[in-house]
């Protein structure tokens, strides 16, 4: 079975996002970038699929510059086989990723595709929903758990008010939540290694798909701040203003 | 222009996220319908009848809507946008499972999570975990979107639109509902609210989490809320994760007790009215958008918080 795992590269997690001043979006120069968490996520997932048996290969795809090598050799280094990086200096939009992922299952007929649920820049949570009903195959999103035997997965899936299991036939979209994994350090030999695994890199334009964006940023601006308020010495006083001055209680 | 609304609901009673996303439809359009999609919810699409200005209730009734499949919400919600020039959902962790394939099925964008309705075609949405408001335009003919709920004041009841049944799709071929456990919970829902209490890694335990944060919640009638390392560790469910991930809640009042205050919980918190922070370290982030903060160890801090309530009342 193979398994195919979309990653962004995105600004590291750590990273406090700055607007820029004209307005005109965030301000990357200069700033850690990392693999998405969520796709991290989905990337462990795949290779432990592949250590119990059930996945036969392993293959990370990103759609980004050409630095979103780095984060395709982190996905190899994690164990992955083999990467393909989609070069594009554009911004894509979900529903621009989801077609070209769509061509790209169209390449690789996986049997599998484990994706984050959410990249951490655009907060959308929306590509591998969109590439699910693009390609008509079932969907399984914020995925806590995976079990995957013959032509079926088990998902279990974060919902509001508790978990609920789904059984969906392959070929299949699964959406990684945060608690489906926790992802493993790549180990010095096997970054060693996976910058000898096979990279391939295809211009976006070769794909012949239309990612012309729908959405026009006309501005980014900064939330209102919160300023830190007072501290108070005591809970007897804390109820004191919450009740007299805050209005809250 | 028209648009649909498509309700938050359990089956059993509507929740206020639809009036709240109802009130962001008309700022769109006049022409606002609700869709009330499930099994055994007739009660809710009543309720929904009752919203000021909503026109019409399309009610949908079928096993695998009220298991909430989203094969089979885009199979129901694709047809009926022929009649409509936007849908709008709230960003529930349902809604945000179906809303996308409605948008995937329609080729148009999806604009997630809005905020704020500038005009018909142009919204506020939070980028990088809330760092930054996206100001975007869209150019699709139809618009597909997900509603921050607690962005918007909700649509008073006075309403009494008709409810008109409609036919549920067929059963989708390909997924198959195993089954659901929800937590019940007497307490009100974390994302409406008006008191959350919310508990850090700093509770060390399960046990701990409920000893503490449960009875103080209860006392002033909050929902519970969590941190991610305290889900993480197991110590909260999942659904009560609050931040940029999990649940985004502005409540009157959010009391934090051992949480260091990552960006990602900030996320989720930091539009509540007033934020109360207990931590023993006096230099948590969380004391930066505390409007009260108390420098103490929970465990001493909230036994006297609990008879400082009592005291006053509480």
């Amino acid at each position: 079975m193979k398994v195919l795992v979309p990653v962004k590269r995105v600004i590291d997690y750590n990273v406090k996002a700055r607007v820029k001043p004209d307005q005109t979006g965030v301000d990357l120069a200069n700033v850690k970038m990392s693999m998405n968490p969520f796709c991290e996520i989905a990337v462990e997932e795949a290779v432990r699929l592949k250590e119990k048996g059930v996945a036969t290969e392993v293959v990370a795809v990103s759609i980004g510059p050409a630095q979103a090598q780095e984060t395709l050799r982190t996905a190899l280094a994690m164990g992955a086989d083999r990467a393909i990086l989609v070069q594009t200096s554009d911004d894509l939009e979900p529903l621009a990723v989801a077609k070209v992922l769509k061509a790209l299952v169209g390449k690789e007929s996986p049997d599998l595709v484990v994706m984050g649920k959410q990249a951490i820049d655009g907060d959308n949570n929306a590509t591998g929903q969109m590439l699910a009903t693009l390609l008509d195959w079932p969907q399984a999103t914020f995925a806590s758990a995976l079990e995957v035997s013959g032509s079926k997965a088990k998902v279990t899936r974060e919902v509001d008010g508790g978990l609920q299991t789904l059984e969906v036939d392959l070929p299949a979209v699964v959406t990684a939540d945060l608690r489906l994994n926790e992802p493993r350090y790549a180990s010095l030999p096997n970054i060693m290694k996976a910058k000898k695994k096979e990279l391939a890199v295809e211009e976006l334009a070769s794909l012949g798909v239309d990612t012309a964006p729908r959405l026009k940023v006309v501005k980014v601006t900064e939330p209102s701040k919160r300023t830190a308020g007072v501290k108070v010495e005591t809970a007897a006083d804390l109820v004191s203003k919450l009740k007299t001055e805050a209005g809250v209680l | 222009m028209a648009v649909l609304v498509i309700a938050d609901h359990d089956n059993a009673s509507l929740k206020d996220n639809t009036e709240k996303t109802v009130t962001a439809a008309l700022k769109l359009s006049g022409d606002v319908d609700v869709l009330v999609a499930g099994q055994g919810c007739k009660a809710v699409a009543d309720a929904a009848a009752k919203i000021t200005g909503v026109r019409k209730v399309l009610l949908a009734e079928s096993a695998e809507l009220g298991e909430g499949l989203a094969e089979s919400m885009e199979a129901l919600v694709v047809p009926l946008m022929a009649n409509y020039d936007a849908v709008l959902t709230p960003a529930t962790s349902q809604g945000k499972n179906f809303s996308p394939r409605i948008a995937a099925k329609l080729d148009v964008a999806q604009i997630s999570e809005i905020v704020d309705v500038v005009d018909g075609s142009t919204f506020v949405r939070p980028i990088y975990a809330g760092n930054a408001l996206e100001t975007v335009q869209s150019a699709d003919a139809k618009k597909v979107i997900t509603v921050r709920a607690t962005s918007f004041k909700a649509a008073a009841d006075g309403g009494s639109a008709k409810v008109e049944t409609i036919a549920a799709p067929a059963k989708p071929a390909k997924t198959h509902f195993v089954d659901q456990k929800l937590v019940k919970s007497a307490r009100p829902e974390l994302t409406g609210a008006k008191i959350v209490v919310s508990g850090g890694r700093a509770m060390g335990s399960a046990e701990e989490f409920q000893k503490v944060i449960e009875p103080l919640a209860d006392k002033l009638g909050a929902a519970v809320g969590a941190s991610r390392a305290a889900v993480d560790a197991g110590y909260a469910p999942n659904d009560y994760q609050v931040g940029q991930t999990g649940k985004v809640v502005a409540p009157e009042l959010y009391i934090a007790i051992g949480i260091s205050g990552a960006i990602q919980h900030l996320a989720g918190m930091k539009d509540s009215k007033v934020i109360v922070a207990i931590n023993k370290d006096a230099d948590a982030p969380i004391f930066q958008v505390a409007d009260y903060g108390l420098v103490a160890d929970y465990k001493a801090a909230v036994p006297e918080l609990m008879s400082a309530l009592a005291a006053a009342g509480k």
